[in-house]
């Protein structure tokens, strides 16, 4: 065996794939050409690019923005994390989307019709959650396997066939009721003995106020990473899901059932999916309305690309995208429309992958000259490797 | 299922016309004179159209080997040059703009995944993202201020483009002032004949011109990719790029044209949207039919003719959607019950009685859901193109293939 190289200079060397240097430099050059580009696009509708970033900035690091990023961030991370569960094994999941909302309306409808005491209403109210969204994944799933039908279009029709189904339940005769004074439509509020509190009084306990109201549920987004993190890093089952995506042929010859495995994915990740809504459900609205948060799904996907499905890394890429939502309203006092970020994000990705693949290119060359240059020299890798 | 018989255009004609009477007949049963009107048929098409278009980009690309999921952020490309050249200049020089925005979508889908090698579903996800973010900023740039906003235009619309002229064929369907036969025949709803009138009327009557267009690329798309050379390279790319590369192709000029008419149709499909279908741009105008399209595309085995039944059936089921169409789809209800009988019957007879089993049950369910209710309510109706994707691609895709080399990643000089 090799000497272990201590972190830093692994860092130096950029040693192979697993270079820290190229895994946080990739990412990094990416943003700053999407900066570069997003710079471009502001000059040319006429606004002075630097001092809207640095109004953009300014408005972010206020408490309550603060505040209002993080709880945006929840969600967008147990979205990615949901995402990123497919990812793992080649599989995605553009579903999350309606997984979450369907999820959120029923466990709404039983969290309203509930009154347990504390911790149990919420508990079961989370594990519906979470049934009703690895349901509906397991439909794809089940397709796939069964059927050959590609989970990219299965899960895109199921997205538009939950939203006409919550169309459908939502609605005063069935599992909602109309709201008085306005037009909005929304489920039986959630009792008080089954809310989550926010996370502010704990946070001033030790020293930090904050504004407004963080989810109480902001910690289950970061167990729910760590254990994404250990099951994927340190489990068979994680092992055979990343060889099941990376290489099928390999997987199946050592007794691994990709079908099996695709059935169990896409139900995790539906399980994950949701959690998604959970804690605006329990900690700030109590009720699933028209009003309630849409469309988390899909920048689930995006948010998963950018971290590269690394835990730590789609904390990041939440907390950076929910930096450009929240500030975008900013924008339209410099005349500029709001909707420049949805541009912003799609560059990021396209930017993203893109550099990915050249650096993985690049790799490979140096990695294939290296070869090259040890054989030229006559020197035996295979010894040379046993000697150490 | 080694003895697949292949089926041949009387084949084809056979089943639509048992298809028609057993439409008929439930239609007469249930009064639900909209399973087969006129209008209907006319929205049918109307509908079909953007999801052929698109299910057409997607052919070319694929048979180049590129999947293109991103032909919905094409479409929505289309949608918006076609609206901002459609108001200032008319519909046609609106369409040939849909076509340059959507064909611009294609080339940064073929920058990303034949020149780059990016794998081709994120591309087509980012490009789908990137589409929709730039169109809604464009819009509150450029139709939110001055002229455009004067003329109706707005941060999610654009203003009113002139629809594109629409023609009904003489005598037959009251073109030009002529009397309207097939129309006075459909009023009296006799059983199959009024149906027959009603089908043939809708098909006839108040057609777009871009209508027509879009049904002639079905035999020129046909002709180019199956019977001249550039069709065979362009295939030869999607099959096995290593061996076209052998003989001399070119493939990453292929690759790139076939993606870049892959994005023009998309954009064509989009400028449909804003010229014919609703005469502006509006936000979410698209509404997945790019995805739709795909599906299509998939159910009609990678070939334009299937393509175009796969796009006519999920236009029909749209159009219920559209036409508000609760006691027509209750009426399909009950076809869609006999249909299941039928499947059941043949299941048991090939002696797979687990099939044939869910078939039935399946049948009965509809049928009690018929007898117990009187419409089918609005919201259900809404996912019903959807929800047809879904078990026609769950019954359909296990008999199709697609191109070898589909999706795959392929570099120039690179042993496979």
């Amino acid at each position: 065996m090799s000497k272990k190289v201590p972190a830093w200079q692994a860092v130096l060397r950029g040693l192979g794939p697993r270079g820290m240097a190229l895994r946080i430099g990739a990412p990094v050059l990416a943003l700053l050409i999407s900066l570069g580009i997003t710079m471009v696009l502001l000059r040319v509708t006429g606004a002075d690019p630097v001092s809207s970033v640095q109004a953009m900035v300014d408005y972010g690091t206020t408490p309550n923005s603060v505040v209002d990023i993080l709880n945006r961030a929840t969600r967008y991370y147990l979205s990615a994390v949901a995402v990123a569960i497919g990812f793992r094994m080649a599989l995605l999941n553009i579903g999350v989307d309606g997984q979450y909302r369907l999820a959120a309306l029923l466990a709404a409808a039983l969290a309203g019709a509930l009154s347990l005491p504390a911790p149990f209403g919420q508990i079961l109210t989370i594990v519906a959650a979470m049934v009703v969204g690895g349901l509906w994944a397991a439909i794809a799933g089940v397709l796939k396997v069964t059927r050959g039908v590609s989970e990219v279009l299965s899960t895109i029709m199921l997205n538009s066939i939950a939203t006409g189904l919550i169309a459908y339940l939502l609605n005063p005769k069935r599992l909602a009721e109309m709201r008085p004074g306005s037009n909005n439509i929304a489920t039986p509020q959630v009792p008080s003995s089954g809310r989550v509190g926010a996370l502010n009084g704990a946070l001033s306990a030790i020293g930090i106020d904050l504004p407004g109201r963080l989810y109480g549920l902001l910690p289950v987004a970061i167990v729910v990473g760590i254990v994404f993190w250990v099951v994927v890093n340190y489990t068979r089952f994680g092992f055979d899901l990343k060889v099941s995506g990376l290489a099928p042929g390999a997987a199946e010859a050592s007794g691994v059932s990709a079908k099996k495995m695709i059935v169990v994915t896409m139900v995790t990740s539906g399980a994950i999916a949701g959690l998604i809504g959970m804690p605006e459900l329990l900690g700030a609205s109590y009720e699933y309305s028209l009003n309630f948060p849409a469309g988390l799904g899909f920048t689930g996907i995006t948010v998963a690309l950018l971290g590269r499905n690394h835990p730590l890394g789609i904390a990041f890429a939440a907390v950076l995208f929910a930096f450009l939502d929240q500030t975008s309203d900013v924008l339209q006092e410099v005349e500029v429309p709001k909707e420049i970020v949805g541009v912003m994000q799609g560059v990021v990705v396209l930017t993203v992958v893109i550099v990915y693949e050249l650096v993985r290119r690049f790799e490979i060359r140096r990695e294939q000259r290296a070869v090259a240059g040890e054989l030229a020299t006559g020197h035996d890798l295979a010894r040379a490797g046993k000697g150490r | 299922m080694n003895a697949v018989k292949k089926l041949r255009l009387p084949h084809y004609l056979l089943i639509a016309a048992g298809l028609l009477v057993l439409l008929s007949l439930v239609r007469v049963v249930d009064g639900a004179n909209d399973v087969t009107s006129s209008g209907t048929v006319e929205a049918m098409l109307r509908l079909a159209v953007p999801i052929f278009l698109a299910g057409l980009g997607g052919l070319w690309a694929e048979r180049a080997g590129v999947i293109n999921i991103g032909l919905e952020g094409m479409m929505i490309l289309g949608t918006w040059t076609g609206a901002w050249a459609g108001y200032q200049w008319g519909p046609w020089i609106g369409v040939l703009a849909g076509i340059a925005g959507g064909a611009l979508g294609g080339l940064l889908h073929a920058v990303a995944t034949v020149s780059f090698g990016v794998d081709h579903i994120v591309s087509g996800v980012a490009i789908n993202i990137l589409g929709l973010g730039l169109t809604q900023f464009l819009a509150g740039l450029v139709f939110n201020v001055g002229h455009a906003k004067e003329l109706g235009g707005g941060p999610r619309q654009s203003p009113p483009v002139d629809p594109i002229t629409k023609i009904s064929l003489p005598v037959l369907s009251g073109g030009g002032g002529t009397p309207d036969w097939l129309g006075s025949l459909e009023k009296h709803h006799w059983f199959l004949v009024s149906d027959l009138a009603g089908v043939l009327r809708g098909l006839t009557h108040q057609m777009s011109l871009l209508t027509l267009v879009a049904l002639l690329l079905v035999p020129v798309s046909y002709f180019v990719l199956w019977r001249t050379p550039f069709g065979l390279r362009v295939r030869s790319c999607g099959e096995d790029p290593y061996a076209a590369e052998s003989l001399g192709v070119r493939v990453y000029r292929m690759k790139y044209a076939a993606v870049l008419i892959s994005g023009g149709l998309a954009g064509l499909a989009g400028a449909f949207l804003v010229t014919v279908a609703a005469p502006i741009y509006q936000d979410g105008q698209t509404a997945g039919r790019g995805f739709i399209g795909l599906a299509a595309m998939i159910f009609g085995n990678w070939r334009p003719g299937g393509l175009a039944a796969g796009s006519l059936l999920f236009g029909y089921t749209d159009a219920m959607n559209v036409r508000d169409g609760g006691q027509a789809v209750h009426a399909l209800l009950l076809f869609v019950a006999v249909l299941l009988v039928a499947v059941a019957a043949w299941q048991a007879w090939r002696r797979s009685f687990l099939a044939a089993g869910l078939a039935a049950v399946a049948a009965v369910g509809l049928l009690v859901w018929f007898l117990d209710s009187d419409v089918v309510p609005g919201e259900l109706v809404s996912f019903s193109p959807h929800l047809t994707t879904l078990l026609v691609l769950a019954l359909a895709s296990q008999r199709l293939r697609m191109p070898a080399a589909d999706g795959l990643r392929y570099r120039r000089g690179e042993a496979r």
